[in-house]
């Protein structure tokens, strides 16, 4: 029983990191109407980050405003100088374009770091475990991930519904043109709506760090997992998106215990089982 | 979709003569790599009946190649005759069961499911003995009408590899002139209008994407004959971006454009090997190149 608990806990964690990269995704597809293959290196990129934080200072905590600080520069460089001018290529382009992206961070990553695993040290504060039921024990630092998500997507809830800059998001993903017509700058939007989704990635990633090795294409499987997410919540719903990750976080952690030889195909059957019931999502309106 | 007049089929087959040629000039290293760009090509010219054709980008047909190569490896020792049909075989069946459920989304929503499918192929061969292994296995060729020896390997493939894909354009220079073809092409440019003009859009769709995916399996059969060796890695969807870049390098909407794409694109690799050991580098260029400057990819033709 403990250790079924515990496996829930793994999956929430789990569903609610997933949640900080979907969010992004789905936000980004929604309002830009941009498809961003290289959103899973952005993780990789934060989880680097933090091995370089916490290696050179010696504080791990240092990494997650790094991340997030870093992600939100990054991101309205990336728009800026990219992105904002693919908008309105064919997708066969933005595929292309942002899968060159994905080489080009990657072969960064290679020249500046290296191509190695890395072990992150969970932070000392909270490296113990906390006792749960049946006499298993969950680490602290888990679940100061659990929270610190849930912190993050309640801010994300608040500022995309009860905000007025919010509310122009929420506009924008509902339809584009109608931000030009109440006279909100649109590129303003964007570029927001990229940075954000860019810093969640990464402090994704840098969360992640202490949780698993840090290494090579450790986004990768991130990236399919949060595709799946957006399309069984639905393109640009933040809520879906919240709701979708749960389920799918909580359906591969429990998959890889039970089954482990189905786990990645058990997230695609419900993708498909979603696809034939609603194809445009559990959350979309349409 | 635009086809070579007869004159550029010339041209084509006066290409096909000096590959044919190879044995008597080039170097087993310079057929081998010709097979990998004839492999590609067919990969390539799979998708371009979807991609190119219909305007469908799918990231699921490194799925489909990679069933096409490993139905050799789960087949064992049999005859090119048998594995050949089965590796269309599986692969189409595979397509005409993804198909269905990708294409009830459109676009973004197609991009991400195929995307998604693809990579539950992959993992169906990463995560399960199913498949052999993560690192991949070694397989034993199907065997061919006469023995082939060691020596004489590269220029065996070669000129299968050859046939195989002229085998394959010619068929779909064909296909793409008939009413299946055209109406294709409509699809790409007014959806809408083909559906008000009475054809079954759905239809035509999952036709294109049940005959591009039995023909990724082609390819991928024929890329495990080559090299007696298959890993999941055929299957990741990094394998069917590869591809579309060489759609879009030869030019989208061209019949003939994955074939220039497949072979600039393996060149320039070769000589960015020679260059530099960054192939990330080299490849992530190529494509910002190709995005960026060469929009009418080679075969300099692009709507628009």
């Amino acid at each position: 029983m403990g250790g079924f608990l515990v496996q829930i806990l793994n999956g929430l964690q789990y569903g609610l990191m997933l949640f900080l990269i979907s969010s992004g995704l789905t936000l980004i597809f929604g309002v830009m109407g941009v498809i961003n293959l290289a959103h899973g290196s952005l993780f990789m990129i934060g989880a680097y980050l933090a091995y370089v934080v916490a290696r050179t200072t010696g504080e791990f905590w240092l990494a997650l405003p790094a991340a997030i600080i870093g992600g939100l520069v990054f991101g309205a460089v990336l728009e800026r100088g990219l992105f904002q001018r693919f908008r309105h290529r064919e997708h066969l382009d933005q595929v292309l374009l942002t899968f060159a992206l994905i080489l080009l961070f990657e072969e960064a990553r290679a020249a500046l770091i290296d191509n190695q695993f890395h072990a992150v040290p969970v932070p000392a504060l909270l490296d113990f475990s906390v006792p749960v039921i049946g006499g298993f024990a969950y680490s602290a630092y888990r679940l100061a991930v659990l929270g610190i998500c849930l912190v993050v997507a309640a801010g994300m809830v608040a500022f995309i519904g009860y905000t007025r800059v919010g509310a122009a998001i929420r506009a924008a993903a509902e339809n584009p043109e109608i931000v030009d017509l109440l006279g909100i700058d649109a590129r303003l939007i964007h570029t927001l709506v990229f940075a954000t989704g860019t810093a969640l990635a990464m402090l994704a990633g840098a969360l992640a760090a202490p949780l698993q090795s840090v290494y090579p294409g450790m986004g990768d499987g991130f990236l399919i997992l949060s595709f799946i997410v957006v399309v069984i919540g639905g393109l640009g719903s933040i809520a879906g998106a919240f709701w979708a990750a749960l389920l799918v976080g909580l359906i591969d952690t429990l998959g890889k215990v039970y089954v482990p030889q189905l786990a990645g195909i058990a997230v695609c059957g419900l993708m498909a089982l979603v696809l034939l019931w609603r194809p445009t999502g559990l959350f979309s309106r349409a | 979709m635009t086809r070579l007049t007869p004159r550029g089929n010339l041209l084509l087959c006066l290409g096909a003569f000096v590959l044919a040629s190879m044995p008597f000039w080039a170097s087993p290293y310079a057929m081998q790599l010709a097979s990998t760009a004839l492999i590609g090509a067919m990969f390539a010219l799979s998708l371009q009946i979807l991609t190119g054709a219909s305007g469908l980008v799918s990231l699921a047909h490194a799925g489909f190649f990679g069933l096409g190569s490993y139905t050799v490896y789960l087949l064992g020792h049999t005859s090119i005759f048998v594995s050949l049909p089965a590796a269309m075989l599986v692969a189409g069946l595979a397509a005409a069961a993804i198909g269905p459920l990708a294409l009830r989304t459109r676009g973004f929503y197609f991009l991400m499911t195929t995307l998604a499918f693809g990579q539950m192929l992959f993992f169906l061969f990463h995560d399960t003995p199913l498949g052999g292994g993560t690192d991949g296995v070694f397989i034993t060729r199907p065997d061919l009408i006469w023995t082939v020896s060691r020596a004489a390997r590269p220029v065996v493939f070669l000129l299968m590899n050859l046939v195989a894909l002229s085998l394959m354009y010619s068929g779909l220079w064909w296909l793409m002139g008939t009413m299946f073809g055209r109406a294709l092409s409509g699809i790409k440019v007014n959806e809408d209008r083909m559906r008000a003009m009475g054809h079954d859009v759905q239809r035509l769709k999952l036709a294109a994407f049940v005959v591009s995916g039995g023909l990724a399996g082609l390819a991928g059969h024929m890329a495990a004959l080559t090299d007696a060796f298959v890993s999941p890695d055929l299957l990741d969807w990094h394998h069917s971006a590869e591809a579309l870049l060489m759609v879009l390098l030869g030019g989208i909407g061209a019949l003939h454009g994955p074939i220039l794409g497949a072979f600039a694109l393996t060149l320039v690799r070769e000589l960015g090997q020679a260059v530099t050991e960054r192939q990330r580098l080299v490849e992530g260029l190529v494509i910002l190149a190709a995005v960026l400057l060469l929009r009418g990819g080679l075969a300099g033709w692009r709507k628009r």
